[in-house]
């Protein structure tokens, strides 16, 4: 059985937050420039050539959610597996071991750090690329359940990713052969109709797909697939993550020997 | 509950009036482990180790390197889960009840580890919220005060020397006022001056009802501080008992004697000699008011007498030369 919530997660839940805080340069602004650049040179290459949802909405207007979700999802990452890999290099997860913290505790805390990170440069994204014009957001509460399901996914991932790694570079692999596909493979800078068939339905595997199609529906209202079965199958592999991690945590895999 | 087949004995340095702690029953050990054993891969770390520690006392854990210690010391903060038995703060298991055990617990790590994001009071405050304990300046500031960090509070962990940083490795284990403070070789790299200001406030803390448990290669220091030593060799505990009942039984006394005529009977126990000085061991001292009666009834003199008492560092060598 899972334990409650104790009263030290708060403490780690902000700590997370002060940890990405004090290096905001690199961990909100950089990402955001990022975005920026991906939306001048895709929207600048394709505006013209990329007919999407049959020619009723921009090219660089799809573009936004897609590189605000993209954001949104790399960075969750980032932060949850980055804090826990760096504690335990260093060899400072130590501070968070003896307290009582329980593996909800742990879990809460570094989750819902990468989720407040995650959202918040989504957030700069979104408003940085106003300046190409603004996008209207149709249905924003299917919009923010979207960014808050993908960042908890990631979030999740990450620290599923941080238990796992001993290493930087094992966590750069994952990163780099797992992430970084599936998030490039989801949709982000192109709709899945107008992929060939095979590739069409390999996306269907992808659950990233399935969170941007979902937030690119809570700003036009048109997505590949039904805002609520995406929302499903994000919530279903939500809870995987959430449970696999759980267990992790509570048998202390490779954090207590 | 498994028999303790143990000394639990205390030396009169912990008689002293103290002020109880509320956790800190007399009749609740402060630790009890019971036949734990661990082993990492063809190591075993651990085998089947019985220890107990009563509430209050200054405890010494001893041994070489690889010898157990900081495995011992990992199952009982649950850094390390053990293959076999079990492990108690003051009646709390440590994997069962772990909430419990590990608020009662304080252990300063052996490896000089920090979190270079932070200043050492972020780092003592946030540790307090680990613990579920907010608005502890007051507490913060007097561990800062006994740490001589007052003046460093507000600087960044990464520019602390590592002496420093082994302070604020202390204050961290403080912050949440456990009653059972472990200390794995809490002094090395630290300057003489802080280890002096710092046994100072261990041995305060220990008064005011704290339990220590201290490992350490200084023996002296042990030796100084600890009236209850166990040492462990290669995963098993080798000698437990009173400070002065290990020096008094495994080492006993050496005289160094200048004379003429060494008794017959006594020459068997000289230990080295040369040109007519020889270094005895004795077991006390009434085997030295024997070897002075022998001397006088013999009529030899005595130019030169000389007496040395062990220390823990000689009964320490003598257990760990002996087989397991």
């Amino acid at each position: 059985m899972v334990p409650a919530l104790g009263s030290g997660w708060l403490t780690l839940f902000y700590k997370e937050l002060l940890r990405f805080w004090k290096v905001s340069f690199q961990t909100i602004l950089a990402p955001v420039l990022s975005a920026l650049l991906y939306l001048l040179i895709f929207s600048h290459v394709l505006e013209s050539r990329v007919a999407v949802f049959d020619g009723r909405v921009a090219y660089t207007a799809f573009l936004v959610p897609g590189l605000v979700m993209m954001s949104v999802l790399q960075n969750a990452f980032a932060n949850s597996s980055s804090s826990l890999i760096q504690s335990k290099i260093t060899g400072n997860l130590i501070f968070v071991l003896l307290p009582p913290l329980s593996p909800l505790d742990l879990y809460a805390a570094y989750v819902f750090g990468a989720v407040v990170r995650g959202l918040v440069v989504g957030a700069g994204v979104f408003l940085v690329t106003a300046v190409f014009g603004p996008v209207a957001i149709g249905h924003p509460l299917w919009a923010l359940a979207f960014a808050l399901l993908g960042s908890l996914i990631l979030g999740t991932l990450g620290l599923i990713a941080g238990i796992c790694a001993d290493k930087f570079e094992q966590l750069a692999a994952f990163q780099n052969f797992l992430v970084m596909p599936l998030t490039f493979l989801s949709g982000v800078f192109y709709s899945i109709h107008s992929l060939p068939p095979f590739w069409q339905a390999l996306s269907h595997f992808n659950p990233f797909f399935y969170i941007i199609d979902g937030f690119r529906y809570g700003f036009f209202g048109l997505s590949d697939i039904e805002p609520q079965i995406s929302l499903a199958i994000a919530c279903a592999f939500c809870f995987g993550l959430i449970a696999t991690t759980l267990v992790l945590l509570k048998r202390g895999y490779k954090l207590r020997h | 509950m498994a028999s303790r087949t143990l000394s639990t004995g205390r030396s009169e340095a912990l008689h002293e009036p103290r002020t109880a702690l509320p956790c800190a029953s007399p009749v609740i050990p402060a630790v009890e482990i019971v036949n734990v054993a661990r082993r990492f891969g063809a190591v075993q770390a651990l085998s089947g180790v019985d220890l107990v520690v009563e509430a209050g006392e200054f405890f010494g854990l001893l041994g070489p390197n690889g010898a157990g210690k900081t495995t011992l010391i990992s199952v009982l903060a649950g850094l390390v889960r053990a293959d076999t038995g079990m492990a108690r703060v003051l009646g709390h298991d440590v994997v069962g009840d772990y909430r419990n055990a590990r608020r009662l617990l304080g252990v300063v790590p052996q490896e000089l580890v920090f979190d270079p994001f932070f200043t050492v009071r972020e780092t003592l405050a946030i540790q307090s919220g680990y613990f579920g304990i907010r608005d502890n300046e007051a507490w913060i500031d007097e561990i800062l005060h006994h740490l001589d960090l007052t003046a460093r509070a507000d600087t960044n962990m990464r520019s602390l020397s590592g002496g420093m940083k082994r302070r604020v490795l202390i204050g961290q284990a403080l912050v949440h006022k456990p009653p059972v403070i472990v200390l794995d070789e809490p002094t090395a790299g630290v300057d003489v001056e802080l280890r002096q200001s710092l046994w100072v406030f261990i041995r305060k803390l220990n008064r005011d009802g704290h339990t220590i448990i201290l490992t350490t290669h200084y023996l002296e220091e042990a030796e100084a501080l600890c009236a209850r030593i166990a040492m462990l060799k290669a995963g098993k505990i080798v000698a437990l008992d009173t400070k002065q009942n290990l020096l008094s039984r495994f080492a006993g006394l050496t005289v160094r004697l200048t004379t003429d005529l060494l008794p017959v009977a006594w020459q068997s126990r000289v230990v080295r000699q040369g040109e007519g000085t020889y270094l005895i061991s004795l077991a006390s001292y009434a085997e030295l008011e024997n070897l002075l009666a022998a001397l006088r009834q013999q009529g030899a003199t005595i130019t030169e007498l000389s007496l040395q008492e062990a220390d823990l560092e000689q009964v320490f060598l003598r257990i760990m030369a002996r087989d397991p």
